[in-house]
C-alpha cells in the first residue's frame, strides 16, 4: 500500500499517553473532570464545615439519597444524547407506580404488578417517541403536556392527597436493607473482574488485527484506582454506622442494582450499533439518515429506555418511603436534567456518558445533604444548586470554545 | 476506449411543466476524472440526484459497467458502487473518523462493535489515498479542518469500494493549500481505478485535475471534451451558451 503512518492514539509509552491525555483536556475534551472536581471541592468543604458530614452514617445516607436522582439522570441521558428532553420522566414513574399499587390492591402478585409497571413505563416512552419521531412534535412540548397530564392521572388513580403503604419486604429492602459484609466485597470483586475483562477483550481484539495497544500499565493503574476507591467505600459501608444499640452495617442493596444498570447501559452506548447510532443521531441527524440509519426507530427506542429507567427510579422512591404517593415525581425531573448537565452531558445532544450524569447527581445530592446538615433553610439549597448548574454550563461552554479554536 | 463505468443516454427529467433534463448524454470512465460544469439551474444537481437514486429519471438509459440498470433508491446506488459526497459532507462532528467512515455499516463481532477491524480498514483506506494530513484516525471530526473533513468523506467512498464517486463542489469552502490537498486526493482516487465525477464552478480546479469536461446548458449536454483539447475560454463559452460544439463528442 503505502508507508504513510496514521496513528490511532494507542501508540506510545506511559509518559506519552499521559501527555496526550493532558493535551486532550487542554483542547476542551474535559469529560467528567469538572464534575469530579466539583464533587471533591463540595465534599471537602462540607467535611470542614460540618462535623456530621464525614460520619459513616451520613456517608451511607449520601448513597441512598443519591440513588433515585442518579437513576433518573441516567434515564434522561438516553434522550438528552439525542438533543431531546423528557420532562415527564418523573411523573411517568409516578403513574407506573400508581398502576403497581392498584394492581397489588386488586390482589395481583407483586412481581407481576411490577412487571406491568415497567410495561406501562415502556408504553408511555413509546407514546412519547411516536409523537416526537413520527409526528414531529417537539419533545419539550409532548413531555410538558404529559408532565401536566400525568400529575392529574396520578391523582385520578390514587385520589387526592393519596399515600398508600406498600408492604412488600423485597421492595422495601432495596433502599432500607444492606448486603452482608462479604456481599459488598464480592460485588466489588465482580465489578473489578468485569471491568478488567472488558478492557482485556478490547486489547485482544486489537492485537488480533496487529493494532497497537496502550501500555498495559495504564490498565493496571485504572484498576488500582477503582480497587482503592471501591475498597474504601465498601470498607466504610461495612463498618457499624448505627448511633443506637442495634448495629447497622453493609453496602445498601440499592448500590449494586444501580451500578449494574450503569455498567450495562454504558456497554450498550459504547459497544452496540444502537449506541453508536444514538450518538450519531444526536450529533447530526441528517448525516445519520443519509448513512441509512432509521432515525425514528432510534428516537422511539431511546424514549422507551428513558421511561423504563425512570420507573426504576420511581421504584427506589417507593422503596425508600415504603409507600406510593399521588404527588410523586413532580420535583425530581428538573434535578435530573440539572444532574446530567452538571456532569457534562450536552443538552444539544451527541455528547456525554451515563457516568457523567451519575457524578452530577452526586454533586447535587451532596449540596442538598451538606446544606441540610449545616441547618441552612431549603431556599439556600435551591439557590446553590442553581448556581452550580449555571457554573457547570459556563465551564462547558468556555472549554468548548477553546477546543474549537484548536483546528489545524 | 474501454467501457465507461457510467453511461447515460437520452435522460429526461421534469418537475411538473418544467423540463430540467432534456435528453442528456453523459459518460465517465474508470481511472479518469470527469468534470460536470454548468451555470446554476443547468441541471447538474438533478442529473446527480438521478444517479444517486434520490430522484430517479423519467426516461433514458443508464448503463453501469456496460449493463442497463435502474437506480430507484440511494441504497440501490450504494449496492452498484455509486457514492455521492455532498457539499455538506454529512459527517457527525461528535464521532471520530473511524466511526464516521463506518456510520450505518458498522461491523459486529461477538455481539458488539468490532472497533479494531473498523479502525484497521479505515486506516488502510486513508493510506491508500496517501493521506498525510490526518494525525489520528481516532480524532473527533469536530477537531478537523474543512479539507480534512473532505478527505474523510472521500475516504469513506473508498472504504465502500465505490466504482463511481461523485463529488459535489469538493473545494467550494476551502483555502488554497487545502484545495490543493483535496485535488491531489481526487487524482489519487482516480488513479486507483475509480471513475470520479466532480461538480465544480471553479474552472481553475477543473483544468488542474480533470481528464474530461462535460458542460450542461439549460438541461442539455452542450459539450463533452478532453481537457487537453480545450481552453478555459471555450468552456466559459459553453457554460454561458455563447458557444456551441459542432456535433463532436469526446
Amino acid at each position: 500500500m503505502s508507508d504513510v503512518k496514521i496513528s490511532s492514539g494507542h501508540e506510545g509509552n506511559v509518559r506519552e499517553q499521559v501527555t496526550a491525555y493532558f493535551q486532550r483536556i487542554k483542547n476542551g475534551e474535559m469529560g467528567a473532570l469538572p464534575a469530579v472536581g466539583a464533587l471533591v471541592v463540595v465534599g471537602a468543604m462540607f467535611s470542614i464545615l460540618s462535623p456530621f458530614f464525614l460520619t459513616k452514617l451520613n456517608f451511607a445516607n449520601l448513597f441512598v439519597q443519591a440513588a433515585e436522582l442518579t437513576m433518573l439522570a441516567v434515564a434522561l441521558v438516553f434522550v438528552i444524547l439525542l438533543g431531546e428532553i423528557d420532562l415527564s420522566a418523573g411523573v411517568t414513574a409516578g403513574v407506573a407506580m400508581a398502576a403497581f399499587f392498584l394492581l397489588m390492591q386488586g390482589g395481583t402478585n407483586w412481581i407481576v404488578a411490577l412487571i406491568v409497571a415497567f410495561v406501562v413505563g415502556g408504553a408511555i416512552g413509546a407514546l412519547i417517541g411516536f409523537f416526537v419521531a413520527r409526528i414531529g412534535v417537539p419533545s419539550f412540548v409532548v413531555t410538558l403536556g404529559l408532565f401536566l397530564g400525568f400529575q392529574g392521572l396520578q391523582l385520578v388513580m390514587l385520589g387526592e392527597g393519596g399515600i398508600f403503604r406498600i408492604d412488600v419486604p423485597e421492595i422495601k429492602a432495596i433502599m432500607n436493607d444492606n448486603l452482608p459484609t462479604w456481599g459488598g466485597w464480592a460485588f466489588l470483586a465482580l465489578m473489578l473482574v468485569l471491568s478488567a475483562a472488558v478492557s482485556l477483550w478490547d486489547r485482544a481484539r486489537r492485537a488480533r488485527h496487529d493494532l497497537s495497544n496502550r501500555p498495559i500499565e495504564l490498565l493496571y493503574a485504572k484498576l488500582a484506582v477503582f480497587a482503592i476507591l471501591g475498597g474504601v467505600t465498601v470498607y466504610l459501608l461495612n463498618e457499624n454506622r448505627s448511633q443506637g444499640v442495634i448495629s447497622i452495617s453493609g453496602v445498601p442493596i440499592v448500590i449494586p442494582i444501580a451500578v449494574l444498570i450503569l455498567f450495562i447501559g454504558t456497554l450498550v452506548l459504547d459497544r452496540t450499533q444502537f449506541g453508536r447510532h444514538l450518538y450519531a443521531v444526536g450529533g447530526n441527524a441528517e448525516a445519520a439518515r443519509r448513512a441509512g440509519i432509521k432515525v425514528a426507530n432510534i428516537r422511539i427506542t431511546a424514549f422507551i429506555i428513558c421511561s423504563m429507567l425512570a420507573v426504576v427510579s420511581g421504584l427506589f422512591h417507593v422503596s425508600r418511603l415504603g409507600a406510593v404517593e399521588a404527588t410523586a415525581g413532580r420535583q425530581i425531573v428538573l434535578n435530573g436534567v440539572a444532574a446530567a448537565v452538571v456532569g457534562g452531558v450536552s443538552l444539544f445532544g451527541g455528547r456525554g456518558r451515563l457516568v457523567h450524569a451519575a457524578i452530577g447527581a452526586f454533586v447535587i445530592v451532596m449540596i442538598e445533604n451538606g446544606l441540610g446538615l449545616l441547618e441552612f433553610p431549603a431556599g439556600v439549597n435551591l439557590v446553590v444548586t442553581g448556581s452550580v448548574l449555571i457554573l457547570a454550563a459556563t465551564i462547558d461552554a468556555l472549554s468548548r470554545k477553546r477546543g474549537n479554536g484548536v483546528r489545524s | 476506449m474501454d467501457v465507461p463505468v457510467i453511461e447515460l443516454s437520452g435522460v429526461l427529467k421534469s418537475f411538473g411543466p418544467v423540463d430540467v433534463l432534456k435528453g442528456v448524454d453523459f459518460k465517465a470512465y474508470g481511472g479518469k476524472v470527469t468534470a460536470l460544469v454548468g451555470d446554476n439551474g443547468a441541471g447538474k444537481s438533478t442529473l446527480i440526484k438521478g444517479l444517486s437514486g434520490v430522484q430517479p429519471y423519467d426516461a433514458g438509459v443508464v448503463k453501469f459497467d456496460g449493463e442497463v440498470v435502474h437506480v430507484h433508491s440511494p441504497r440501490q446506488a450504494g449496492h452498484l458502487g455509486i457514492e455521492v459526497v455532498y457539499q455538506d459532507l454529512a459527517l457527525c462532528e461528535n464521532l471520530d473518523i473511524v466511526q464516521n467512515m463506518f456510520l450505518g455499516r458498522e461491523e459486529i463481532t461477538e455481539l458488539t462493535l468490532d472497533e479494531a477491524s473498523m479502525e484497521l480498514q479505515a486506516t488502510k483506506a486513508l493510506q491508500s489515498l496517501s493521506v498525510r494530513t490526518v494525525k489520528s484516525v481516532r480524532q473527533k471530526v469536530s477537531s478537523l479542518s474543512g479539507g480534512q473533513r473532505q478527505t474523510v468523506a472521500i475516504a469513506r467512498s473508498v472504504l465502500r469500494k465505490a466504482k463511481l464517486v461523485i463529488l459535489d463542489e469538493p473545494t467550494a469552502a476551502l483555502g488554497v493549500a487545502q484545495t490543493e490537498q483535496v485535488l491531489n486526493l481526487v487524482r489519487r482516487l482516480a488513479d486507483s481505478g475509480v471513475a470520479v465525477v466532480i461538480i465544480s464552478h471553479n474552472l481553475g480546479d477543473v483544468f488542474k485535475v480533470c481528464d474530461y469536461i462535460s458542460v450542461l446548458y439549460l438541461g442539455k449536454m452542450v459539450a463533452s471534451v478532453k481537457t487537453s483539447e480545450t481552453t478555459q475560454a471555450d468552456v466559459v463559452g459553453y457554460i454561458t451558451g455563447t458557444k456551441s460544439m459542432d456535433g463532436a463528442a469526446a
